[in-house]
């Protein structure tokens, strides 16, 4: 039933296995921190590889697929390689590489502790996101978005103190009870019509779902997928959990946790209810309504914290409900700018959390306001979260603007001019609560300062990487990797046949 | 043919190891611990020959003493016996596996007697199993009731005066059951189960047939410890010796659980206690009520054993639960998680005799971080318990709820539903709190220096371990048990 024809392949399983048994090996060797760490960067380029391997299938719209067994009477624990599956996957697997390296350098510079738990607690996270990544059905990506939860739970806690443990509670808390929604929302769909297979413009077969059961079952996802993408009033797990190390919150809390929840969000928009569902049941209008309240009140907070961190974790909010926002429009061009600003943001923001990490192990400072002058000292790390934050604030010719760009056509597609104002309003507070930092940094006076003194190259090289590979994708974003063409092939599949309402 | 007698045999050889051991204990004191674990063993083996034979060639009857039915006794060897001796066989010989170290330690001088009375306790509870008689049944009972006495009442003076209370409350029980049986054979005449099914799908229901069936479910209730019939349970499990304690959490309220499933669904006709007489409905209300009540006292106690078994109480509350749906996935559900908590329980309780072998506290306070290096492997299989326990995939507790979530749902059950989910919150607040305090230092100082390895003995720590991953295998091997294990097992009118 399924459109795009699919081909067994073992690719997609060793894709979520390597870092399990990478997680294995961690602890294994934990006594020998170089080898250690060697597991960890062999698996991530293992990982990359197998993702990158899939990609030319997916653009050719065939996927790969693995299925291991039941996992429940009816229902495999299965794994499909589609194209918006192998789009997230390409994110995470190679901002891993990236955080990686840099975590080295992080937790070695910080002195932290207990190191091991935490490289086996961040491979067997992303064994997770690539299952979420490649699930095939409700089931599958359940299982995985549960073993995320408690795979980030030893992250978020890794300081072990008092702090850490209250925002552990309060992480579990969240995400547990959205699993549970998951789950019964799953459960139904289940005894409704036995097929959990996520299916292209919408899996849930016609007339067996009553308007108000549609709602119910879509308040019901929305909470299960609403709690990791920091839908308001579901976010406030996400600034608290900025008190994991910097690394976390820049691959978790920027990319891997938060973009499984957008993620979560796409397919059970474009592949359980699908467009026509949505739109008939007016549920497209009130995502659209959540997601934009959440743009702006998250933009105002995030302008009234003078925690660095906290500052970025408001951002991420906001800019999660970017993408849920382009996915409520339901129109080709609102999901080919969500999908984009899930791998713009994703570089984006990694870069800016790479940068707080940067100036907190060398310069131990968290606070906005004691930035001043710091830049002349440490001008890679601050000119890389210049590029981020202009880039966030949708500036040329940084990957932001062009995934912006596809976002306000989506809402002039859909004739929404309020979408659009959200969009352009978001714009302007992103420039308001990021250009201080920079300009801080670069042109008040600080005596302290005046000379270079930059961070270790572990943490600034990956920094500047991601930085260049932001500017890179906004001016040829299909020279490394076919982003759009992958992006504008996955809103083709979840959109055939929907009307256009571009003039 | 080895499969006709594999019902026989299983409770034999339990009952007559029981009695050698205390005989040729003196010729060695690893002796009956050796015995212990083969009897065990020697049982396992035999089911699992067995329940392929009945899968394939339909239940075996066995005529004790070659008196026939329905005056002689009769054994049942079905696919849900065969299951249950399996498992009570397997949990037990893990669990006495175990018991190398805490028996000398905790009982000195009295292993021969205790381990006589351990295997008189797992003979009768197969018997319990295994048997097609309503007044077998009651015998059984008793022997399983006054040996497990025996084996919880051993160790200190507050497991006796415990085990008292629960000795009176038990006897109560059993003697409701003997009252509704008496009043079900002057009834119909027969104790045997099959003539009585027979008889009563002729006669149907009597006023004196209802009363019966009720003081059965009271008294076999409490055997279970069924809210609000739960009272004696928490001093029981909290106060007995870690073996004992490993031993009948898991297995002896599973049974009293069995035998009314056994009753109500194989003997009965289910549609009478689903329908004309909402039998089982009073009991998923009342697994519901424990579900909640359990859980929420286990978050306010201090004591580890103590919370278990309140977690306990909330456990038999999802079994109970389960036959209250009175549907195949409640079916499902409610054997799955019988299984499932079997396991999971005796791994918890063995984590909390290897703390108190370890010379630690069981006050949950007083648990700090240094566990996890002292007692690394103790405490991973704590968390694998744990998170099963709370019922997070791919752990086998998920898959239990997730065949009870759709048994509610089909039942329109809405508030059965409820109860599930909070129920997997207030599950995760009592066992993070555990996890929490043996893994994370919470501002205390940490000591670079590593602790004192702790649980060196493989005999202490191999079975838990096996348990926790056994948990991951239950887990994946859900499919296989429910398709090739339960679905044959489901009662007619299903």
């Amino acid at each position: 039933m399924d459109v795009s024809p699919t081909y067994d392949s073992f690719v997609p399983a060793v894709a979520v296995l390597v870092s399990l048994v990478a997680t294995g090996l961690i602890v294994l060797s934990g006594r020998w921190p170089n080898l250690r760490e060697g597991w960890t960067l062999l698996a991530g380029v293992v990982k990359f590889g197998c993702v990158v391997s899939l990609l030319p299938d997916a653009l050719a719209g065939r996927a790969a697929t693995f299925t291991v067994q039941e996992s429940v009477p009816g229902v495999d624990l299965s794994l499909r390689a589609d194209p918006l599956g192998v789009f997230f996957a390409l994110i995470a697997s190679t901002l891993w590489i990236v955080t990686s390296i840099y975590s080295i350098g992080y937790m070695r510079g910080n002195g932290e502790k207990r190191q091991t738990r935490f490289f086996a607690s961040f491979a067997l996270s992303l064994s997770a996101t690539i299952g979420i990544a490649f699930a095939e059905n409700l089931l599958t990506f359940l299982i995985f978005y549960e073993l995320l939860t408690l795979a980030t739970y030893p992250l978020v806690v890794h300081k072990e103190t008092p702090e850490a443990i209250r925002s552990g509670r309060m992480y579990l808390t969240y995400a547990l009870t959205a699993g549970l929604c998951f789950l019964v929302a799953t459960a139904w769909i289940y005894l409704v019509q036995g097929n959990l297979d996520f299916h292209a413009g919408g899996m849930l077969e016609s007339g067996l779902f009553s308007p108000d059961a549609l709602r119910g079952l879509f308040v019901l996802f929305m909470v299960g997928v609403g709690v990791k993408s920091g839908l308001m009033p579901l976010h406030s797990w996400l600034p608290a959990a900025m008190v994991a190390p910097t690394p976390v919150s820049a691959l978790l809390h920027a990319v891997a946790v938060v973009k499984s929840g957008v993620f979560g969000v796409i397919r059970v928009v474009g592949f359980v209810f699908g467009p026509e569902l949505m739109a008939g049941a007016g549920l497209d209008v009130v995502l659209a309504i959540v997601a934009g309240a959440t743009i702006l009140l998250a933009s105002m907070i995030a302008m009234r914290q003078d925690n660095l961190k906290k500052r970025l974790a408001y951002s991420t909010v906001g800019h999660l409900s970017y993408i849920v926002l382009g996915a409520a429009m339901l129109t080709p061009a609102g999901f080919t700018g969500g999908l984009l600003h899930m791998g713009a943001h994703a570089l984006m923001k990694i870069t800016l959390f790479m940068c707080a990490g940067a100036i907190y192990v060398h310069m131990h400072k968290t606070e906005v306001s004691q930035l001043d002058g710091m830049g002349r000292a440490m001008p890679w790390t601050f000119g890389a979260f210049a590029v981020g934050a202009l880039g966030l604030a949708g500036i040329p010719p940084i990957n932001g603007f062009l995934s912006k760009y596809y976002l306000g056509l989506g809402a002039v597609e859909s004739g929404q001019l309020v979408v659009l104002g959200v969009y352009l309003l978001s714009g302007l507070l992103n420039a308001v609560y990021f250009f201080p930092v920079v300009l801080r940094g670069f042109f008040r006076p600080a005596p302290a300062y005046e000379r270079y003194n930059e961070a270790s190259p572990w943490m600034v090289v990956p920094l500047c990487l991601t930085a260049v590979l932001a500017v890179v994708f906004g001016l040829f974003p299909d020279l490394l990797a076919p982003i759009y063409s992958l992006a504008s092939g996955i809103s083709a599949e979840i959109l055939p046949t929907f009307p256009l309402n571009s003039p | 043919m080895i499969p006709d007698h594999v019902a026989v045999i299983s409770i034999v050889v339990f009952l007559l190891t029981a009695i050698i051991i205390p005989l040729v204990s003196r010729w060695g004191d690893r002796l009956p611990y050796a015995m212990a674990v083969a009897a065990c063993a020697v049982v396992f083996i035999l089911n699992a020959i067995g329940l392929p034979a009945v899968l394939a060639a339909g239940e075996i009857h066995y005529a004790l003493g070659g008196w026939e039915p329905p005056i002689g006794i009769e054994l049942v060897l079905d696919p849900l016996s065969a299951f249950f001796v399996l498992m009570i066989s397997g949990v037990a010989g893990i669990v006495l596996w175990h018991s190398s170290r805490p028996v000398p330690a905790e009982l000195p001088g009295r292993g021969s007697v205790f381990y006589s009375a351990a295997l008189l306790t797992l003979g009768a509870l197969s018997g319990m199993v295994l048997t097609g008689d309503l007044f077998n049944l009651y015998v059984f009972l008793e022997i399983a009731a006054l040996s497990g006495y025996a084996l919880l009442g051993s160790g200190t003076a507050r497991a006796a005066a415990a085990t008292f209370r629960y000795l009176i409350l038990g006897t109560v029980g059993a003697s409701l059951y003997l009252l509704g049986i008496g009043l079900i054979f002057l009834e119909t005449g027969t104790l045997n189960m099959a003539d009585l099914s027979a008889i009563l799908a002729v006669t149907g229901l009597s006023p004196l047939l209802v009363i019966g069936i009720v003081f059965i479910v009271a008294g076999i209730g409490l055997k279970m410890a069924l809210f609000p019939l739960h009272l004696w349970l928490p001093d029981v499990y909290t106060a007995g010796s870690t073996t004992a304690t490993a031993l009948i959490a898991p297995l002896g309220t599973k049974v009293a659980a069995y035998v009314l499933f056994r009753l109500l669904f194989f003997v009965l006709e289910p549609d009478w206690v689903r329908v004309d007489l909402p039998v089982t409905t009073v009991i998923g209300w009342l697994g519901a009520a424990g579900i909640v009540w359990g859980s929420i006292m286990a978050i306010a106690q201090d004591n580890l054993r103590r919370m278990l078994a309140y977690s306990s109480v909330a456990q038999i509350g999802y079994i109970a639960l389960g036959l209250g749906l009175g549907n195949a996935h409640g079916f499902i559900g409610a054997m799955l998680h019988a299984l499932n908590h079997a396991c999971m329980k005796a791994c918890l309780f063995l984590v909390s005799g290897n703390l108190r072998a370890a010379g630690r506290s069981q006050s949950i306070a007083e648990l700090d971080h240094s566990l996890q290096r002292s007692m690394p492997w103790t405490a991973a299989a704590f968390t694998l318990a744990a998170i099963s326990m709370i019922g997070l995939p791919p752990l086998a507790g998920f898959f239990s709820k997730w065949y009870l979530l759709l048994g509610s749902w089909e039942q329109g059950s809405w508030i059965f539903l409820a109860v599930i989910v909070i129920s997997s919150l207030l599950n995760a607040v009592y066992f993070f709190r555990v996890i929490e305090r043996m893994y994370l230092a919470g501002g205390a100082k940490t000591d670079d220096k590593a602790p004192e390895r702790l649980d060196r003995h493989v005999n202490l720590v191999a079975p838990a371990v096996v348990l926790g991953v056994g948990l991951l295998l239950l887990g994946f091997a859900n499919v296989v048990i429910v398709n090739f294990l339960i679905r044959p097992m489901l009662p007619g009118g299903f």
